[in-house]
């Protein structure tokens, strides 16, 4: 009767270590029709041209990142809406502090990350000791950060040195650098969540905050943890920009749409809003099928304005196309 | 003589003049027990008698607020569950304990994964359960690495005594490990729970079901009203002298008189082979001024049949008659406009708006029969603008204003509360669902008194109840739900080992007591 | 002696409990109004005229508005973050219908309404029905609207606001007696908020707003049609918002970010106003003065010299309180 039970997706995982998850035959199909479409109506060239298929990765890379970040506070029931700001104070203050001087990129990079953990922190202790919903205490963090963001910095004021740059131009053989970061985040993300215990305790707490409490296991920790974990990713996302731009502005995260995405992604992914499940193998197919649709957009020259409106619909349906089977009633 | 020895021996867990008071109850009045090592040891009571919390104060999810607990010799004080679990002292609740989403190993060992600087070792995790899993012989039937979301109700049990058994338990508490299983799976549950009693563990369970611990328990501990009546060696007594202890004397004022036939009247609401997802053709007949009380395991069917009735979710397929005219009960809407109430188990989580006032809450359902511009009155409606004081008197809140919140007041008010919501919608049919679950016993027998009183109205009530002494003190009939249908119907006054057989699929008779026949309910 | 002396102290200590019991019913917003109005008074004597005030009010006006739809959504449990993009699609959009024609300004009103009640549609339907949480709805939304209007205008604002279309903004009413003047903007604002709170605390459907804050699932038990009073609270939040746009319109003159981060401000101003985040608690005029103080901080921190960018972290910390608040004291009533 038991052996009955398991479903055949379980049995495949037990052989394999790692399961498939069913976004990636979503991802196929929306990348054939991309390219279906880029053939009738455009050049037709994503397919030659390997430039592009690159293009489609780094333009993945930013939101990647954070994205994994972003999994790992959802698993944990949380959410960050405050990496788009993260993201812009990563990248202005290291053009400021690098002022285009090489031997100051290791002291920059480490004060960003240090502040990045603190934002972390913070984030984390707001939603597990003063108990304010996540939503609300991550929105709240996001805008301090924009409000001193904008009130102190100008835009591009300071710059990166040119070694700093090859981070988002360089390639390392034939494999451009960032592709090589995110792959590298990816697999990071995937061994934390798979093979430590911190990963085994964070799903536990995110399944079931009481049932963890139970269970021993130090529920504000493992998610204070999970969110300084997220902060971490979004410094990295930022430094990946400013090493893309040259020098940091206040607005590249929001602009970028990094907290929507980096959560609509991860919902695309199979990880449940709610908490307990998902992983950062299909956050990365939802951050390649953002990639592989804004290639298309691109190549079938869509207006820039008219993007931002389809992000925003296609927002709402990845998130919809999940959330509508639930029972539970939204607000 | 076996029980000689046993008593002889030290015990191995006891509890000593526990005290144990939540607002507005005192849960446990001066409780103490002893439980001995390889023995079986059920705690029975009435729903709100205090046995859930005596097993948490037991297993360290509650702190007493004064008594002594000794394991084996020693007073200890846990501050919190995992002091008990390390010492040997586990519990399985009774709501759901494993995460879906995560293997059987990763929940048996969750919080206690074998690992090396903080990296699982995944195979070695999957040996250790696979071991445990194999300790109590179910290695042939649960894989390590299958999902618990995967696992029947009776597998995710087994998985939870594996927990235990991981744990080095020496204390294993249950509360109501049978509740939703079918019989072959209680039999499978008890060949385990004596095999750990042979290894020596003090098992601890609390059940509603006589028969069973009459087969398992070695002893029985009675809890009343927070009270410890006593506690008796299994082979000394009978099923009778339990419920006696349970109910007490006062046994015979606590419901009120059952209804007479000139009280009934013509089927208000019948249905004929109702079916969902979750009911297997159901048949029912409800009259006017009678009480059909429901009873069932749980799991049985029974929310879902209330559900069904009032529209939550709806029947699929089959007939339903009310008041005579086919019909359908679409959503709970349709349901409240054409006088169906529906009194749901969980009254914080389905039955209240916690935050806002009891007028509000009173004033709920018939506000949502009238326009959505319609201006309001802060006590009732236009046509009749003092409802909520001559409400509150009939079912006899004690508040000192109507402006309070909700959560603000005891079990028993919030439950006048919704019935008075009902009350105001002027419902013609009532379904209750565990109408007095949690609640003191001086707000139960008014509440049994007020839905008495509705069907001399000419109410009709559906009783939906776990417990069977309110079963049979209420019911005019009784229909006993088995595995999403109707498994059969009973006379008022049938007994709890008829009700028992019935519900757990032993009735062979089904045939001749499963019509529905409103001449039954007249004896 | 002793005895005598402590009478009449025993009595003062009663009189001063309930005073302070009388204090302590009184909505804190009205208080901290109070003070920031003295504050802004105290640094800026011409703020405490009676033309100052009348000035500050038109100015505050469409943020109290604002938040008053605001009020309608939260109290239901959601959150209408499109709210400030509307706001900009209403100026721009309008600026380019009336394209300088002042006979086109009604017909561009009508037609931004017409926009809002569908946006509100959309975003009420996404979230009860497809069950997508209002904050990701509604920012998706806040991209879709932001989206659009630039499409439509081409990415900067174009044509003309005329000057009957910026009368409720920024227009006056003369000859009143004792005011002289008065803000046609205030008199919207006081339309507003006698509208709505007869909408809200005196009808049907502000109390079953608050029931499906409070409990959607109870609600939609006793009866309650939990999706349409859900869809409706959005409507409300659109409807209200494209009436703050044009006012916002009125008093600023057309610009693409003639709404950018309104949203916020509005959650601010409610929250300010003493809603519960998250459902179940509210007042309109309380929040209708929740939008009055947040503007008064807003000059309180400009008079202070505050870049303006710190208001993004003062509302902040604002909302990040007051939840925190919020949920400490809930706990402690457990």
């Amino acid at each position: 009767m038991t052996t009955e039970s398991i479903p055949a997706d379980e049995i495949k995982r037990s052989k394999l270590g790692i399961r498939i998850p069913p976004v990636y035959y979503f991802l196929v199909i929306i990348t054939v029709g991309g390219l279906i479409l880029d053939i009738l109506f455009a050049k037709g060239n994503i397919i030659s041209n390997p430039t592009i298929l690159t293009n489609i990765l780094i333009r993945s890379v930013a939101l990647g990142i954070v994205a994994v970040g972003q999994t790992f506070v959802m698993i944990g029931a949380s959410i960050d809406l405050s990496v788009a700001y993260t993201i812009s104070l990563t990248a202005v203050m290291t053009s400021q502090l690098m002022q285009g001087d090489p031997e100051r990129v290791p002291m920059a990079i480490i004060l960003v990350f240090v502040i990045g953990a603190v934002i972390g922190l913070v984030n984390g202790l707001i939603v597990t000791k003063l108990n304010v919903n996540p939503f609300i205490a991550t929105l709240g963090t996001g805008l301090i950060i924009a409000g001193i963001l904008n009130g102190t910095f100008a835009n591009f004021k300071g710059s990166v040195p040119k070694s700093f740059r090859a981070l988002g131009y360089e390639s390392l053989g034939p494999i451009p650098i960032s592709i090589i970061i995110l792959i590298a985040v990816v697999v990071l993300g995937w061994f934390i969540l798979s093979w430590t215990k911190f990963g085994a305790h964070l799903y536990g707490v995110g399944g079931s905050r009481e049932l963890g409490r139970l269970s021993g296991l130090r529920t504000s920790r493992t998610i204070i943890v999970a969110h300084i974990i997220c902060s971490l990713t979004a410094v990295l996302s930022g430094l990946f920009i400013v090493s893309r731009l040259g020098s940091g502005a206040p607005w590249v995260g929001p602009d970028g749409i990094y907290d929507l995405e980096s959560v609509a992604t991860t919902v695309i992914g199979g990880t449940a809003l709610s908490g307990g499940r998902g992983g950062v193998f299909g956050t990365l197919a939802g951050v390649l099928i953002f990639g592989v649709i804004d290639t298309v957009f691109n190549q079938l020259g869509v207006d820039t304005y008219l993007k931002t409106v389809f992000r925003g619909a296609i927002i709402i349906l990845a998130v919809a196309s999940y959330s509508f089977r639930s029972k539970r009633e939204a607000a | 003589m076996a029980q000689d020895l046993m008593t002889e021996k030290e015990p191995l867990m006891e509890v000593r003049n526990i005290n144990k008071a939540f607002p507005g109850v005192q849960a446990l009045d001066n409780v103490s027990v002893a439980f001995y090592p390889g023995e079986v040891h059920a705690v029975v009571g009435e729903n709100g008698a205090g046995k859930s919390t005596l097993m948490k104060v037991m297993a360290g999810a509650y702190k007493s607020d004064s008594g002594t607990i000794l394991f084996q010799g020693e007073i200890e004080s846990f501050n919190h569950p995992v002091e008990a679990q390390e010492m040997g002292i586990s519990i399985i609740y009774q709501e759901f304990n494993l995460l879906p989403e995560r293997t059987v190993a990763q929940n048996i060992f969750l919080g206690r994964e074998p690992a090396k600087i903080g990296i699982v070792n995944l195979r070695q995790l999957n040996k250790q359960a696979h071991a445990v899993l194999k300790e109590i012989g179910v290695d042939s039937m649960i894989s390590p690495t299958a999902l618990a979301s995967s696992l029947s109700v009776a597998e995710q049990q087994l998985v939870e005594i594996a927990k235990a058994i991981s744990l080095d338990a020496k204390v294993l508490i249950m509360d109501e490990p049978t509740a939703s299983l079918t019989s072959t799976e209680v039999k499978l549950l008890n060949d385990l729970i004596s095999r750990l009693k042979t290894k020596g563990l003090a098992l601890i369970f609390i059940s509603h079901r006589l028969s069973e611990v009459f087969e398992i328990a070695d002893k029985i501990t009675v809890l009343k009203d927070g009270q410890h009546v006593g506690t008796v060696n299994t082979k000394e007594v009978t099923s009778e002298d339990i419920v006696y202890m349970m109910v007490g004397r006062v046994l015979d004022h606590y419901f009120p008189p059952l209804g007479s036939s000139e009280d009934f009247g013509d089927v208000v609401l019948r249905v004929k082979d109702g079916s969902n997802n979750f009911l297997n053709s159901v048949y029912l007949e409800l009259r006017k001024g009678e009480i059909l009380g429901i009873a069932g395991l749980q799991g049985s069917g029974r929310t879902e049949l209330a559900q069904a009735l009032f529209g939550v979710v709806p029947f699929k397929s089959g007939e339903i008659e009310l008041r005579g005219k086919p019909t359908a009960i679409k959503n709970p809407f349709w349901a409240i406009s054409r006088r169906i109430g529906f009194v749901t188990e969980d009254r914080k989580a389905e039955g209240l708006i916690l935050i806002q006032p009891i007028r509000d809450n009173m004033l709920l359902a018939i506000r949502s029969l009238q326009s959505l511009f319609a201006f309001i009155h802060q006590d009732g409606i236009r046509q009749s603008r003092n409802m909520v004081s001559a409400l509150g008197e009939q079912v006899d809140i004690r508040v000192d204003s109507y402006g309070k919140e909700a959560q603000d007041l005891s079990g028993g008010n919030q439950q006048k509360v919704v019935l008075s919501k009902w009350l105001a919608s002027e419902s013609e049919i009532f379904i209750f669902d565990e109408p007095t679950r949690g609640i003191d016993v001086e707000s139960k027998a008014r509440i049994h008194d007020i839905i008495r009183g509705l069907t001399k109205q000419g109410v009709a009530v559906i009783m939906i109840s776990s417990e069977l002494p309110e079963i049979i003190g209420m019911s005019d009939r009784i229909l006993v739900m088995h595995e999403g249908t109707i498994g059969g119907e009973l006379p008022a006054e049938s007994s709890e080992t008829d009700i028992m057989l019935v519900a757990t699929g032993q009735n062979n008779h089904r045939t001749s007591s499963i019509s529905v026949d409103p001449e039954r309910g007249e004896k | 002696m002793t005895t005598l002396e402590k009478i009449p102290s025993r009595q003062m200590t009663g009189i001063l409990v309930t005073i302070w019991k009388r204090v302590k019913k009184i909505p804190p917003v009205y208080l901290i109004f109070l003070v920031i109005i003295i504050g802004v008074s105290y640094l800026n004597p011409n703020f405490a005229t009676l033309n100052g005030m009348l000035l500050f009010l038109r100015r505050a006006s469409p943020l109290a508005i604002l938040a008053i739809g605001q009020l309608f959504v939260v109290a239901s449990g959601g959150f209408d973050l499109s709210q400030g993009s509307l706001v900009t699609l209403t100026v721009i959009g309008s600026a380019l219908i009336i394209y300088n024609n002042e006979e086109n300004s009604y017909i561009a009103i009508m037609i931004l309404l017409g926009i809002g009640i569908i946006i509100g549609l959309v975003n009420g339907v996404v979230v009860s029905y497809l069950k997508v949480p209002s904050l990701i709805a509604t920012l998706g939304m806040l991209l879709l609207v932001k989206g659009g209007g630039l499409y439509w205008t081409g990415g900067a604002p174009k044509g003309y606001l005329t000057e009957n279309w910026r009368y409720f903004g920024r227009g006056f009413i003369e000859n009143v007696p004792v005011f002289g003047r008065f803000p046609v903007a205030v008199i919207v604002f006081l339309i507003v908020v006698v509208i709505m709170t007869i909408l809200f605390h005196k009808t049907n459907l502000g109390k079953q707003i608050l029931a499906i804050g409070d409990n959607p699932r109870a609600s939609q038990l006793s009866g309650v049609k939990v999706k349409l009073i859900r869809i409706i609270a959005f409507l409300i939040s659109a409807f209200l918002s494209v009436v703050a746009g044009v006012m916002i319109g009125g008093y600023g003159g057309t610009s693409i970010l003639a709404g950018e981060g309104l949203e916020m401000q509005s959650v601010s101003a409610v929250v300010i106003g003493g809603a519960l985040l998250l459902g179940g608690k509210g007042s309109v005029p309380e929040v209708a003065i929740g939008g009055l103080t947040l503007e008064a901080i807003f000059s309180l921190l400009n008079l202070l010299g505050l870049p303006k960018p710190y208001r993004d972290a003062v509302q902040g910390l604002i909302i990040i309180g007051a939840v925190a608040y919020a949920a400490i004291t809930s706990k402690r009533r457990d």
